[in-house]
């Protein structure tokens, strides 16, 4: 469609009377960006398979971890990210109409798809705001076993759990104990009837009952834990807790690699977007004024068009790799 | 001596102009390659979400029907959104080729070492 395939005037020929690429010089540049652009985040997305695989702690894995949906209870595996990779490649079709309105010259096509390009953009960028947050959040918040211990679960199963495992708290009852666990002093733990109490006495008096604890949570094959059973795996914490997830705790998995990629992972692609609809705006206005039509061809929203499409590809790999295997 | 590589003109920008007609043809195929992508993710969401859980697909076969899907998307959208499919083939070639060496010697590093590292730590561990 863009096809340069016309025979090519001889004074822009290279020396030998040859155009071996027959594209603009900037066009050909964006290329190259592009494929040495694209080889960091294959590095990336190597070095995350390598962590991954050589991992001595369980890795969580995306459908059990990426399954909320804004203002919504229950789990929604993998919809959310999903919805962001339609996002990403709808923009990405506005993108290439208004290359293609540009092949023809026509101002307001470019403008009212370069819009459209630019509002999706923005969507995406809003999403992964969201998405960042419930991860930084988290849920309840885990801690980790200081010694192996002897349960069984709900279902009745037994299971021994090394020390190190990682044990996770409901909602509520992670709530209170964050300020216990970097030792509030107005925090109380009392254990009752098989029951674990906590009882924060702050400007206000709360109290949580612990319903039940779950291991798995992550990954495949997740259990809960209640009663005197709770009870036994509250007795053998450790010392670390760990709520929501930053640069330095994590509470999705005994190791911090996981977070770690995630947030550098989709943060520089996030940056890539973020970039690209910087950049698009700035054509936004370039084709609203008038400045491709005097200059008479629309090849710098090609150039853009070619960068956008690259963030598009670049999730597209993101999604397989980091959320799906 | 003169520079070769500056287009002077905008010679080559200038002949990827198209017609009426053209453009209602490509629109066409933009759209179908739409529906295309949408089409490949819900597969692979729904892949995620039920064929992982049963017990009939090895997760082997799964993930490596990502892996394809995800190159069958990856090639519509370099090729077809990008453009790359309409150029020369000495450009398409100057492209793909490093990803294709560079890509496929990486993963052959990154899973060759990280089966090492495994045996390192089997044995000394």
């Amino acid at each position: 469609m863009a096809g340069n395939t016309k025979t090519i005037p001889s004074d822009v020929l290279w020396g030998g009377g040859q155009s071996p690429y027959s594209v603009t010089y900037g066009k050909m540049m964006m290329w190259f960006f592009l494929v040495s652009d694209a080889l960091t985040f294959g590095g990336l997305l190597t070095a995350y398979g390598f962590s991954r695989a050589t991992s001595e702690d369980a890795w969580p894995i995306g459908e059990q971890v990426f399954r909320a949906l804004p203002g919504l209870e229950g789990a929604y595996p993998l919809v959310y990210v999903a919805l962001m990779t339609f996002l990403l490649i709808v923009s990405s079709v506005t993108m290439v109409l208004a290359v293609e309105a540009g092949h023809r010259n026509d101002k307001r096509g470019v403008v009212r798809w370069m819009a459209a390009t630019v509002v999706g953009g923005i969507f995406f960028l809003g999403s992964q705001a969201w998405e960042w947050s419930h991860f930084i959040h988290g849920s309840g918040g885990s801690f980790q076993l200081a010694k192996a211990v002897n349960v069984t679960t709900d279902s009745g199963m037994s299971m021994e759990l090394p020390q190190g495992e990682v044990v996770f708290m409901d909602h509520h009852f992670g709530h209170l104990a964050e300020p216990w666990s970097q030792g509030d002093p107005n925090t109380v733990l009392s254990s009752t009837d098989g029951h674990v109490t906590l009882t924060q006495f702050g400007e206000h008096e709360h109290s949580a009952q612990m319903h039940g604890l779950t291991v798995n949570k992550y990954i495949e094959n997740e259990q809960q834990i209640s009663g005197e059973e709770a009870l036994k795996l509250w007795s053998a914490r450790g010392e670390v807790f760990a709520f929501g997830a930053n640069l330095e705790d994590s509470e999705y998995a005994a190791q911090q690699t996981y977070a770690n990629f995630f947030f550098f992972i989709t943060g520089f692609h996030g940056f890539h977007v973020f970039s690209g609809v910087v950049i698009n705006i700035i054509i936004f206005f370039m084709a609203l004024n008038g400045v491709f039509e005097r200059r008479g061809h629309y090849e710098m929203v090609e150039k853009t068009g070619l960068y956008w499409h690259f963030v598009d590809l670049v999730w597209v790999f993101v999604f397989t790799f980091f959320y799906l295997i | 001596m003169e520079r070769d590589d500056l287009i002077v003109n905008d010679s080559y920008a200038m002949a990827a102009h198209h017609s009426e007609e053209a453009g209602a043809a490509i629109r066409k195929k933009i759209w179908f390659v739409t529906a295309l992508l949408t089409l490949i993710t819900a597969v692979e969401v729904g892949m995620g979400i039920i064929f992982k859980r049963s017990e009939t697909f090895s997760w082997t076969m799964i993930k490596w029907s990502f892996i394809v899907l995800t190159l069958v998307k990856a090639a519509y959208i370099v090729l077809v959104f990008m453009h790359l499919g309409d150029e020369r083939s000495n450009l398409k070639k100057t492209i793909l080729t490093p990803y294709i060496l560079f890509i496929s010697y990486l993963l052959f590093i990154a899973i060759t070492e990280g089966f090492g590292h495994l045996e390192a730590f089997s044995t000394f561990h």
